[in-house]
């Protein structure tokens, strides 16, 4: 299809600006030199170039999509009506508290809800995605362990199956990482992490459920490693969609955590973004925390404040606000009974899923999963010379989103599948007739999968062309 | 209670069965038993009609000013139908991030045409797909222009200060020494800065126009900063850059800003958009996403997520930066709004600004006690004196105006096209009448 500066003529243009009203100024000596390309369009040729832009996407909404550790769930509507409402649009960031009562009893109901969903005492609503609330407990932690005098605490411990994000973020926060190996289970090495523990250990980072999709059955000892070395235990959220409402993270003796609001509390990713991270931690890391902190008076009122100790800002004002208006609204939705139904029921399809599949291809790990598991197309590949990415590329033609390729890095040919709660068994029952037809076809006509996917708008794209000679704009001239 | 779990109990006792397990808890036998949460405190769960109304009360709790004349890193334009229109789209708003070249192509050509229009209002040559908002952008620069000798970094006391909160965050997080640069007569003391600067100099950030609305000399700052052999960053206001000079001609190695302007609401304060773009010479060192042009096996154009070397999921430890989500549905939304507005119709919105806030400024003015405090250019944001500001802003805001910020220096207001001249002169009669 044709770019949006490939339509339209020259001159053409939307009617949206009124003639100035006032005496017009010029700002002389600054003026801009360069010609400001931008499209030339009507409003039809606009809205219909975004209506064919959208066709070539597969959203939550277009079909099945269990890309694992991604918890692809349906985005409610309800969600969107309310980050729509005027009352929220229309607040400007520094209008005050007695004018933004409203938003300030949104963080307030939220971080009392995420604490109690986590086991955490305090929550900050500042961090914009995950890898930023990453950044954040991180600093949390190290400002802690400098208020204490522990500056020599200056490592991270960091299992191998770890979310690429965990070490990236450790590093800018100046630590140094200590990758561990994993068991045979996937799950953390007891021996190895007791090897690793010493007086330089600032803290471990770890998702459980695991990026394998196994509850770590070792977690109390785990974080009593890490904490009789002195360490503190970072929870990343990511998998929290597995255990919400069932098990709390500040249960298993972790310290702090982020959320992944675009995951587990269902407001959705918008091709990439925005997501909402917020942190949550114990009451010792609170005074550290940043971003507006929200009391509630007996009146009724709530006033907006800094933590005493905070370590600063991640980010201007108080964090993605409507993306934490969805996902408000969905816990409101769910309550105290939903909130653990959808982690059952999310629990219960990838092992349905996992039970359909494990007869036709290999499980990385064949134990009982909790809301994603991974197969491993080792063999298969070595038979049928088919990849985890040519079955991925197969499963494109069916309508189906592939599942996350080759993570976690610790499974060779990786797909980690995860299904969600929102999918129905007879969507799963589809796509796992879907799975045993590619399975097949790899074995019988093993080109078929190695040219798919035929029936997308574009055929496998040169990533190595795209990365040798970039091609990063459009050019005008 | 609300659920949107398909699943009756018969579907679910067919899943059991295949499992080979009789109940879902069963499922979860590798969890302490103690562990298990046995009342969680939340509320009841409650139906759609409930939650409505119910996010609908607080909602109004909030009081929404009909006319704004705040910015300080947060400005009420126009937005245009069409906006909206595109950003609700379903596929766009649910799709997660585009992993799958050939079934994303539409979001990755839109994040294409996204770094297109940014080069194309910053006049550099590449752009990433964005980061969180202008705040981080700023710090995320720094990263960039470290370079194994060159690891300080120093910044202008007149950008944001919110901004500046956020690159000492950064800073102190990475163990970058960041040193700021005061200011004088509203701009950067450019004599202070080349004072500062040695060779081990990385970057130096500054806002255009600053936090103040004041335009500043770029030029010399750049120059200054090329001297010690560093890297100069502006954080721009992107509608600004559609008559005022880019940061390229100014010289900037690096240009970052916050996108919120061009079609996001102010919303208290998010989601926002950060752009940040830069010179070929840089690219590999931008963070974040970027989005490349290239074949498919056909020879068909397409759009392909590119130069992920630099990246945490390949590099982990050794990334750019640890950004994953982006705000991409955000520079989905400036893409809308900049093809709808056009060259023209950005222009205008930018003289519109400039020249309400201008004669804004000249009314302001003619009341006794309110003063320019600076002798400066400006674009769309001045401070002022203003004689008893508690009771002025309070007599504006029941009037339904959203007076300007105080700030240590005294009143920053902002105008944007959508304040009418009548708008502007029913202030200055409040303001009249209360200092009377």
């Amino acid at each position: 299809m044709k770019l949006i500066f490939e339509r339209g003529n020259e001159g053409q243009a939307l009617c949206l600006m009124p003639a100035c009203d006032v005496p017009e100024v010029t700002l002389e000596g600054f003026e801009r030199e360069g010609k400001l390309y931008l499209p030339h369009v009507s409003e039809n040729e606009l809205s219909r170039h975004y209506t064919e832009i959208a066709k070539r996407v597969h959203g939550v909404n277009d079909g099945f999509y269990p890309l694992g550790s991604c918890t692809m769930k349906y985005n409610p509507k309800v969600n969107e009506e309310a980050a729509a409402l005027p009352g929220f649009v229309g607040v400007h960031p520094l209008q005050g508290d007695k004018n933004s009562q409203g938003c300030l009893e949104v963080l307030y109901k939220i971080e009392e809800s995420l604490a109690e969903i986590s086991g955490m005492d305090n929550v900050t609503l500042q961090p914009a995605a995950g890898a930023h609330g990453e950044f954040t407990g991180l600093l949390l932690i190290k400002s802690y362990l400098e208020s204490i005098g522990a500056t020599n605490r200056k490592k991270i411990i960091v299992p191998d199956s770890a979310h690429g994000t965990n070490p990236a973020s450790a590093v800018m926060c100046g630590f140094e990482i200590v990758n561990i190996p994993s068991g045979a289970d996937g799950c953390v090495d007891l021996e190895a992490l007791s090897g690793a523990v010493g007086e330089d250990t600032a803290g471990l980072m770890l998702t459980n459920p695991n990026t394998v999709g196994v509850f770590d059955k070792n977690i109390l000892e785990i974080t009593k490693i890490v904490h009789d070395a002195g360490g503190l235990c970072y929870y990343d959220g990511a998998n929290l969609n597995a255990v919400m409402g069932v098990v709390r993270p500040g249960d298993m003796g972790f310290d702090c955590i982020h959320f992944n609001l675009h995951k587990t509390f269902s407001t959705p990713h918008g091709g990439g973004g925005p997501g909402s991270g917020p942190v949550g931690c114990k009451a010792f890391l609170a005074p550290f925390l940043p971003g507006i902190r929200v009391n509630k008076k007996p009146c009724g009122c709530y006033t907006s404040g800094k933590a005493e100790k905070s370590f600063g800002e991640v980010k201007a004002f108080g964090g993605n606000f409507l993306v934490v208006v969805k996902a408000l609204t969905y816990i409101l939705t769910l309550g105290k009974e939903g909130i653990p139904e959808a982690a059952k029921n999310a629990v219960l399809n990838a092992n349905y899923m996992q039970a359909c599949l494990k007869d036709d291809f290999d499980l990385a790990y064949d134990v009982i999963c909790m809301h994603e598991f991974v197969l491993t197309l080792d063999k298969f590949h070595k038979e049928t010379g088919i990849s985890a990415l040519d079955l991925a590329k197969g499963l494109l033609d069916h309508g189906i989103h592939p599942p996350t390729m080759y993570f976690p890095l610790i499974v060779h040919e990786a797909l980690m599948i995860e299904p969600t709660e929102t999918e129905p068994k007879e969507m799963l029952d589809e796509a796992v007739a879907v799975f045993k037809e590619l399975k097949k076809l790899a074995y019988e006509n093993p080109q078929a999968l190695h040219d798919a996917p035929v029936k997308t708008p574009v055929r496998r794209l040169d990533d190595v062309r795209a990365a040798r000679t970039p091609v990063l704009r459009y050019n005008f001239e | 209670m609300g659920s949107y779990v398909p699943s009756g109990m018969s579907e679910r006792a067919e899943m059991l069965q295949k499992i080979g397990v009789s109940s879902i808890e069963e499922l979860y036998a590798a969890v302490p038993a103690e562990m298990l949460v046995k009342d969680l405190k939340l509320p009841q769960g409650k139906s759609e009609l409930e939650v409505s109304g119910e996010m609908t009360a607080i909602s109004e709790k909030n009081k929404v000013f009909k006319t704004i004349l705040r910015g300080a890193g947060a400005y009420d334009h126009y937005i245009p139908a069409i906006v909206k229109s595109v950003t609700s789209k379903e596929q766009l708003v649910t799709a997660y991030t585009p992993y799958q070249a050939e079934i994303s192509q539409g979001i990755l050509q839109s994040i294409f045409e996204y770094q297109t229009m940014i080069c194309s209002l910053t006049g550099m040559d590449v752009s990433n797909a964005s980061v969180y908002d202008g705040a981080t952008a700023m710090a995320e620069s720094v990263a960039m222009c470290k370079e194994r000798k060159k690891t300080k970094a120093y910044i202008s006391a007149t950008v944001n200060p919110q901004y500046l909160e956020v690159v000492r965050t950064y800073c102190s997080a990475a163990g970058t020494d960041l040193t700021v640069i005061p200011e004088k007569d509203g701009k950067t003391d450019i004599e202070a800065l080349k004072a500062a600067m040695g060779a081990d100099a990385a970057c130096f950030l500054s806002q255009q126009p600053n936090f103040y609305g004041i335009m500043e000399d770029c030029t010399a700052l750049a120059e200054a900063t090329h001297a010690a052999g560093a890297k100069y960053v502006l954080c721009c206001n992107p509608i600004s850059l559609a008559i005022c000079k880019t940061p390229a001609e100014y010289g900037a190695d690096v240009a970052v800003g916050e996108g919120q302007p061009l079609g996001m609401p102010i919303a208290f304060g998010g989601p926002y958009l950060g752009f940040m773009a830069t010179k070929t010479a840089m690219q590999r060192k931008l963070p974040g996403r970027i989005v490349g042009e290239t074949v498919d096996v056909e020879g068909k154009r397409g759009f392909v997520l590119t130069l992920q070397a630099r990246e945490q999921h390949i590099r982990r430890e050794k990334a750019s930066s640890n950004i994953c989500s982006n705000q991409a549905l955000c520079a989905l939304t400036a893409s809308v709004y900049l093809s709808a507005m056009g060259e023209g119709g950005l222009k205008q919105a930018a003289k519109l600004c400039t020249s309400k806030a201008h004669y804004f400024a000249s009314e302001l003015t003619k009341i006794e006690g309110v003063e320019l405090v600076y002798d400066a250019p400006y674009f769309h944001e001045f401070v002022t004196t203003l004689p008893k500001s508690a009771e002025v802003l309070s007599a504006l805001e029941n009037a339904g105006i959203l007076g300007g910020l105080e700030t240590e220096k005294g009143v920053l207001w902002c105008v944007t096209e959508k304040v009418s001249k009548a708008e502007l002169d029913r202030a200055v009669a409040i303001v009249k009448e209360v200092l009377a």
